[in-house]
């Protein structure tokens, strides 16, 4: 049985590589690798399927995130690949890769801070400038261009910035 | 040709998911009301990130109704093939927005609960449900944080705004009663640790508003009449007109879709 094992954990890898390949089409640095959306790939015989978490609840990414997954599983050869949604354990930033922060950073957008940050109603928090990596920033909006990012404004170079929230 | 409304057997779980959907999709709806027109830029992409983490959440809510109920439903015929009557939600949710104090006043009242209600279902037995609350109590946190500030804003601002906000606060106060009341259904599911008893984040969320209401120089009505009925589909008559607007597609194009 194990000469069957090899072939099929090729076929998941293959499979895998394709599905990582997607974008988050509102930040296209990001794979959905990176973000950690991407759970997990099972294949079955003819039968692909990749398992997907929503990053936050309305994020109208997700269902063009599920289609680009199908077009590029059967671009890989799978036929018929189907996304299936998990809920649980739900996605937190903790689930972006180091890679995927500093991916963020370089691409003009602060990453996520550590979540223990965000539970105070008034609190300030100290993000740092992605431009000129100043730490002397303040909160302009909450609620930014998408629902994972709030609008900052650095004091030091005087540049607005995205910051991808903590969630 | 009349679209025929669906029917749900509504299980205490089914109707349980239903009446958490139901506030979401309609106070999501309202703020969505608010796209195009705020006051200011940041403001009206903020009432329509809110809408939009509000709908989220009612997409997942009906889902897991649609699953729990079993039957050929799906999120949705839920939206959109239900009539006033059939739905479930708070009354606060569905009143007009109103002027700017109104709305706002409105989210702080339910995201304050909000906030608690989805922070304490995080531990629910039920394991959709909790996934569901993991990610809600994170939205929440930010929509109370956003009204927060603008009670402030607004109550400790000119004699205007004050004045706005204090008959915002005064109007909607008889309807912030419903959030903490539970039927036998729901009991059973409080006793099955699969709902949380809302009765008992009665006083975080008093705390929260005493808080919030004294630094923005307003006060809490005394009065403890509270008008209730969204729960079991007595709606007031603004609920039919969002429900024309929010249905007219589906009701005009029978499964149409974009």
């Amino acid at each position: 049985m194990v000469t069957v094992l090899e072939p099929h954990n090729e076929l998941r890898q293959r499979a895998w590589d394709a599905a990582a390949s997607v974008v988050d089409p509102e930040i296209p640095v990001l794979t959905i690798a990176d973000l950690g959306v991407l759970r997990d790939v099972v294949v079955d015989g003819d039968h692909v399927e990749i398992a997907i978490t929503p990053t936050y609840s309305g994020c109208p990414a997700m269902n063009m995130i599920a289609l680009e997954i199908e077009v590029a599983l059967e671009r890989a050869g799978f036929h018929r690949p189907k996304v299936r949604t998990v809920l649980s354990p739900a996605w937190t930033t903790d689930w972006m890769s180091a890679e995927g922060r500093r991916k963020l950073h370089a691409y003009g957008i602060a990453p996520p801070q550590a979540s223990n940050s965000r539970r105070a109603l008034f609190g300030e928090q100290a993000v740092v400038c992605p431009q000129c990596s100043s730490a002397d920033t303040e909160l302009l909006s909450e609620f930014g261009s998408t629902s994972c990012k709030a609008l900052w404004r650095c004091r030091a170079c005087r540049e607005p910035f995205d910051y991808f929230k903590c969630h | 040709m009349p679209v025929v409304n669906i029917e749900v057997s509504e299980t205490p779980l089914v109707l349980y998911a239903l009446r958490r959907a139901d506030d979401a999709l309609i106070l999501g709806h309202r703020l969505s009301e608010w796209c195009g027109h705020a006051p200011m830029l940041e403001e009206d992409m903020a009432l329509s990130n809110i809408a939009l983490d509000l709908i989220g959440q009612a997409r997942e809510l009906y889902t897991y109704a649609a699953k729990a109920e079993g039957k050929d439903n799906d999120e949705d015929k839920l939206a959109y093939l239900r009539d006033v009557r059939q739905y479930r939600n708070l009354l606060l949710l569905e009143q007009p927005n109103g002027d700017f104090a109104q709305t706002l006043v409105r989210q702080f009242f339910y995201s304050a609960f909000a906030d608690l209600y989805w922070r304490a279902m995080m531990t629910s037995r039920d394991t959709t449900l909790a996934a569901i609350a993991a990610k809600s109590e994170k939205e929440s946190a930010y929509h109370l944080r956003h009204s927060s500030e603008w009670i402030i804003r607004l109550g400790d601002g000119t004699d205007e705004s004050h004045a706005r906000a204090q008959a915002a606060i005064d109007h909607l106060w008889a309807f912030t009663g419903e959030m903490f009341a539970v039927d036998d259904g729901e009991r059973a599911l409080i006793h099955a640790d699969i709902a949380v008893d809302p009765g008992t984040l009665r006083g975080r969320w008093l705390t929260t508003l005493s808080e919030v209401i004294g630094e923005a120089m307003l006060k809490l009505p005394q009065n403890d009449w509270m008008q209730q009925g969204g729960r079991v589909g007595r709606h007031s008559e603004h609920l039919g007109h969002l429900l024309s607007e929010l249905q007219s597609i589906q009701r005009t194009f029978p499964g149409q879709t974009w």
